[in-house]
């Protein structure tokens, strides 16, 4: 028997499909978590999924997009449509906290919660992953990847990565 | 045998388009030169990620100019397939890096610029324009806040970084007018509401740059003498050796991918 499925199973389906790609850098993470994945549909049993870059040269993308059509191959769907869209712009706002916690478990100081001009630039207040210490410095503000910053923990000495505001 | 270049239909959202790509394209690939030879660690990586920001900068440029023109190139047909003269970059850009104090002086330079450029196209009424203008502008906002921090260190450091330094400024100053021009194409498109004006951010580029310089303890030079032509394809040499280290491996496997 072959159950029919409404189009918003399937949508709900292949959400669900997508949504357990994780970030080939930060592999804690889901593009869900992430707030990367922005929205799938479904046109004539057809998937079009829209995912958006967290950095402009952001060298994960094509990576992320070939996981997608495998997560969903893997799922029963045809290779679906994986889209770009730049706006609007990805901010770690998106970013659920979930993701936060998730982040933070894996030695990654989330980031701050609002990543207005303000947050970018005023006084930060980063939390050491490891220890939870407030006393800690910015080593570089680029780190392993652009998304992150080095800092360093001056309460427990260990150097730790912060996913910076966007 | 090398592939010929290609024919670009410049009508003014191209060429508009295509001079922000070159812009993005020639930086990335000048601070890309420093990779594994950064005076440390954390600034091999800090020049990388920049080089990244301003790549993906021109290949979002380039696939939007692509779209425009409609005659079939793609982003690394725009990249690799134009020659010197069709490159319309900023020559500020195309500078060759020289020491650590230049590149980052020519960084100051052009980033402060292109935050200031990025935040104003934000508004701009061609949607993709504004989107691209939205992502740089956050990614030029570290760039700027990173390449202050060095000419401060570098100016108010020792007598041979702040030597360095002013030598950098005083040999780059007369590339920095052409970021402000705005020739007739331009103008029409600043009528459409499509481009800004950048001869309006003059102003306040000149105070941020002048804030950065003064607390570096350093000085701008007084003379306006500027050099302009890359907007028109008319480049130093510099853009040659660059490019043909840039375009090599397509220009002798055409068509060759990952
Ligand atoms: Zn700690």
């Amino acid at each position: 028997m072959v159950a029919v499925l409404s189009d918003s199973d399937l949508r709900q389906r292949a959400w669900d499909a997508a949504a357990t790609v994780v970030d080939p850098e930060i592999p804690v993470l889901t593009i869900a978590d992430l707030g990367v994945l922005r929205d799938v549909q479904v046109h004539d049993g057809r998937i079009e999924v829209a995912i958006t870059p967290t950095y402009s040269g952001c060298p994960a993308m094509n990576m992320i997009i070939l996981e997608i059509e495998l997560a969903l191959e893997r799922a029963g769907f045809a290779r679906p449509t994986v889209r770009t869209i730049l706006s609007p712009a990805w901010t770690t706002d998106w970013m659920s906290e979930d993701g936060r916690n998730k982040l933070r478990k894996y030695g990654i100081a989330p980031p701050q919660a609002s990543s207005s001009r303000r947050a970018l630039f005023g006084d930060q207040q980063v939390a050491c992953p490891q220890c939870g210490s407030d006393n800690t410095e910015v080593l570089s503000e680029f780190g392993s990847t652009s998304c992150k910053a080095l800092w360093r923990c001056k309460s427990c000495r260990e150097p730790f990565d912060y996913f910076k505001c966007h | 045998m090398a592939t010929a270049s290609i024919t670009v239909s410049e009508t003014p959202l191209v060429l508009y388009t295509l001079r922000r790509a070159d812009d993005a394209l020639i930086l990335g690939h000048r601070l890309s030169e420093w990779c594994g030879h950064a005076p440390m660690l954390e600034e091999d990586m800090a020049l990388a990620n920049i080089a990244l920001d301003l790549l993906g900068q021109a290949r979002e440029l380039y696939s939007y100019a692509a779209r425009v023109e409609n005659k079939g190139h793609d982003e690394d047909k725009f990249a690799y397939l134009r020659d010197v003269r069709q490159y319309r970059n900023l020559l500020l850009l195309e500078q060759p890096n020289g020491d650590f104090a230049r590149t980052m002086v020519r960084q100051v330079f052009y980033s402060v610029f292109a935050d200031l450029y990025w935040r104003a196209m934000m508004k701009s009424d061609d949607p993709t324009l504004a989107a691209i203008a939205a992502k740089s502008e956050k990614e030029s906002a570290y760039h700027v806040r990173h390449s202050s921090e060095w000419i401060v260190r570098l100016g108010d450091g020792t007598e041979e970084s702040h030597r360095r330094a002013q030598t950098a400024i005083d040999d780059l100053w007369a590339f920095t007018g052409e970021m402000f021009a705005v020739d007739d194409g331009e103008r029409g498109l600043i009528d459409a509401g499509i481009a800004i004006d950048a001869a309006t951010l003059h102003d306040q580029w000149l105070k941020t740059v002048s804030d950065v310089v003064r607390e570096a303890t350093l000085t701008l030079p007084k003379n306006d003498w500027m050099q302009q032509g890359g907007r028109s394809g008319s480049h130093s040499e510099y853009l040659g050796h660059l490019l043909s280290e840039l375009q090599s491996l397509q220009r002798t496997f055409p068509g060759a991918a990952w």
